[in-house]
């Protein structure tokens, strides 16, 4: 496996006396994705929240390309080069897209003229042709889209993706996933936390089973089709 | 309209002169609303602030008393952000709107104590009251000063609208006042964001400070607080969620006030007050949530 662009090491987080990601270890890097699945409740959400800083962790390390994450604002580490695709979109719905997109250059360390979204509107076309138009009035995968592109023009080292298939009609999952293997290939690291369990198995390098907060075991593409070790995974907790 | 009706021309264009002010002060009140959920009771105290200078700065060039009227209250302005609003800044409305009666009582005390030094409460601001002078357009009397407060608060609300709609800085203040959780994690700095805002809230203000001074030359320590409390009841009334309905309500009650105080007889101005708020009582019964609240569907996309 190549140098990691994102480390997490003994993550614990707890919500008072509950701890809701127990030693949490795993590394993801650049070109691959990295999946995170579970039922409801494991922690995956948390662990991303943890890695984005908006909770705080009570111990472990998060590293990208070696920096200590832990501890910094949600501001701060999207300056670092971590990009959150959040669940539910969040996109501005009253903004236009293109004044999404150009939010997302915040926290781009690069330069930030208009021709830095060219490359979301070559990957997401449509984000292009009603980049005048109010977010809000962009359909719900149309959405799913922006809210990726958003985290993309930061030129992020790491793409953090929460539930990016929640609410979406099939055939819209469908493009959504194929927009994320081009991503990896575009040489992304990619986190991505999801329900659809056979689809992320299918999709990520490496996908790791989290239950109870810890993580339980950890899937190859190959397991995608072995339906007893899915549905082992699941109940393993 | 019957009282419109019966108001004359010079009485118009004075409600609008008044409104254009007011919607000055909703506006610096809604910007700061906007990025920190706050409203600041103290924002009068800065105008204050603003006329003291003028007051004192009387007998220099009419600009040099303004730049110094500007830089003080921008200064004073900033100062309240990072040492009060900073600190607080997730605290409970509550506790945010008790905290800025706290340093709108304070600075009233402390312009008290500049202002007794010579053993009388109150300053004269004259240099600029000559805008104060009326001149005939087209039959009507309209004051200099109604003319250049319409002509100023159109200028800076369309310089603001350029600057929210057209800059970086802009839509990172838009994007912080509709969900600053969101913005803050697509990299968007919250210190800076918030900083622009109060900087522009203490530009308007030092703006308003100049404008009320040439129709009120004589400045106290309560200058401007009558006015703030009204602006608040405007800004309330149109909606301070959003800053264009919080303009607009500023706006109305300036032009209600004024229409009211033009329509009232002489005698009887003692109850415009009571008039002005009969009729937000009025439009809050009838408009809970504000006067331009229009009830958005929430529509969830799939």
């Amino acid at each position: 496996m190549a140098e990691a662009a994102l480390s997490v090491d003994g993550l614990e987080v707890r919500y008072g006396a509950v701890p809701a990601v127990r030693d949490v270890s795993f590394e993801v890097a650049k070109g691959e994705i990295v999946g995170l699945i579970g039922p409801n409740g494991a922690g995956k959400s948390t662990t991303l929240h943890a890695i984005m800083g908006l909770v705080a962790a009570q111990s472990g390390a998060v590293k990208i390309a070696g920096t200590q994450l832990l501890g910094r604002s949600p501001e701060a580490i999207a300056r670092s080069g971590v990009g959150l695709v959040p669940e539910g979109r969040r996109i501005f719905a009253d903004f236009t897209v293109e004044e999404n997109l150009r939010l997302g250059l915040a926290a781009r360390r690069g330069p930030r003229g208009r021709r830095s979204l060219s490359g979301a509107y070559e990957l997401f076309p449509v984000l292009h042709e009603f980049r005048r138009r109010p977010a809000g009035v962009l359909s719900g995968g149309q959405q799913q889209q922006l809210a990726i592109a958003r985290a993309l023009v930061a030129q992020p080292d790491v793409l953090l993706l929460d539930e990016p298939s929640l609410g979406l009609a099939p055939s819209l999952v469908d493009d959504v996933f194929a927009a994320l293997a081009d991503i990896r290939d575009g040489g992304f690291a990619v986190l991505l936390v999801e329900q659809r369990a056979q689809r992320t198995v299918a999709l990520a390098d490496r996908t790791h089973v989290l239950a109870n907060g810890e993580l339980r075991l950890t899937l190859g593409p190959g397991d995608a089709d072995d339906t007893e070790k899915m549905v082992a995974a699941y109940l393993a907790g | 309209m019957i009282v419109v009706a019966a108001v004359d021309a010079q009485t118009l264009a004075d409600a609008v002169g008044l409104g254009a002010i007011y919607a000055l002060m909703a506006v610096g009140i809604g910007l700061v609303f906007g990025v920190l959920r706050l409203v600041n009771f103290a924002y009068g105290q800065l105008i204050m602030a603003g006329a003291y200078t003028l007051a004192f700065t009387a007998h220099w060039r009419v600009v040099w008393s303004i730049v110094a009227c500007v830089i003080v209250v921008v200064a004073l302005s900033l100062a309240m952000e990072r040492a009060v609003f900073r600190p607080l800044r997730g605290a409970s409305p509550a506790v945010m709107l008790v905290t800025t009666f706290a340093i709108a009582f304070m600075l009233q005390a402390v312009a008290l104590l500049v202002d007794i030094r010579d053993n009388t409460i109150g300053e004269v601001a004259t240099s600029i009251a000559p805008l104060n002078q009326a001149i005939t357009v087209g039959g009507v009397e309209v004051r200099k000063i109604t003319i250049v407060a319409v002509v100023v608060a159109a200028v800076a609300l369309g310089l603001l609208a350029l600057l929210l709609l057209r800059t970086t800085i802009g839509l990172h203040m838009r994007a912080a006042a509709a969900d600053f959780p969101t913005a803050q994690m697509l990299g968007v700095q919250a210190n800076r964001v918030i900083a622009f805002a109060v900087l522009l809230s203490g530009l308007l203000a030092a703006t308003v400070s100049v404008l009320l001074t040439v129709q009120f030359p004589f400045v106290g320590p309560d200058f401007a607080l009558r006015e703030t409390i009204v602006v608040l009841v405007g800004v309330v009334v149109g909606g301070i969620d959003r800053l264009w309905t919080a303009t607009l309500g500023g706006f109305l009650i300036g032009f209600a006030t004024g229409v009211i105080n033009g329509a009232l007889p002489t005698e009887q101005t003692v109850f415009l007050p009571s008039a002005v708020f009969g009729l937000v009582i009025l439009v809050l019964l009838l408009r809970p949530a504000g006067l331009f609240a229009w009830g958005r569907p929430a529509v969830e996309r799939v």
